[in-house]
């Protein structure tokens, strides 16, 4: 068998370095993983809410303390590029957008809007609790 | 392929799963709801001192409890429906993946009762 008739490989991953929006597509599924995981413990936190305030600010203080905030600041960060990548989705599912310079300019966009939104919200988080 | 399926068959179009496109579907139909959602939770709850006073104040609002049933109840099914594929695109054991789609299932129902729940109780007061 000479070397044109091999049968063609899969994307050897050790090796080929995936494009951006293969990288994006991995990452939304981890980041709906994750999400899963978040709403999660925030109806946690809501039920500690609605048992007795103790509850809630015990709750309170593991979020206040610098892990809960970076895990805080990570979920909303996996939050709004889930959001942003699943926008870029619903345009997929209508046709549009498929040539591969859109596919990457939209990977861009996404990620940019995210960092965007993420860097927004805490904008006012910050400001507003002081 | 044609002459094998009834005609009845052939006008549902539910296919071999008896479910036809309805995962895929309302996959897409909790994202759109999502959408404005997600975006007035994230900055409402940023927006929002983080006493317990003032988010009990905030949840007991009419507007506001609906919204977060709302919030809650696609956010857990658009999860369940997102980690099914999820657990079916890497799950390859058939008795593993059955049992893990049950539980997931089963978890997401869970919570999204907890998080209904947790909203009413503090609605309309313990």
């Amino acid at each position: 068998m000479t070397l044109h008739n091999k049968p063609p490989l899969s994307p050897h991953l050790q090796i080929y370095r995936l494009p951006l929006s293969a990288l994006l597509s991995i990452t939304h599924r981890a980041t709906g993983v994750i999400l899963a995981l978040g709403a999660m413990l925030l109806v946690l936190v809501l039920s500690a809410a609605a048992n007795s305030p103790g509850a809630y600010s015990t709750a309170h203080q593991q979020l206040d303390t610098w892990y809960g905030q970076i895990f805080l600041i990570g979920l909303t960060f996996s939050l709004y590029l889930h959001f942003c990548n699943g926008i870029r989705h619903l345009f997929w599912d209508v046709g549009l957008g498929f040539e591969l310079d859109t596919v990457d300019k939209s990977a861009k966009l996404a990620i940019f809007f995210s960092i965007l939104l993420t860097v927004a919200t805490w904008w006012v988080a910050t400001s507003m609790a002081g | 392929m044609d002459n094998l399926s009834t005609p009845l068959s052939k006008v549902k179009g539910l296919g071999s799963a008896k479910e036809g496109t309805t995962h895929f579907w309302h996959q897409r139909l909790t994202t759109l709801i999502l959408i404005p959602l997600i975006l007035w939770f994230g900055f409402s709850i940023a927006s929002m001192p983080v006493a317990h006073a003032t988010l009990t104040a905030w949840v007991q609002q009419p507007a506001v409890a609906i919204a977060l049933i709302l919030l809650i109840l696609s956010t857990f099914y658009h999860a369940q429906l997102g980690l099914q594929i999820v657990i079916e695109d890497y799950v390859s054991t058939h008795s593993t993946r059955t049992v893990s789609i049950i539980l997931v299932n089963f978890l997401c129902l869970l919570f999204a009762i907890i998080g209904v729940v947790a909203v009413l109780k503090i609605t309309l007061g313990s």
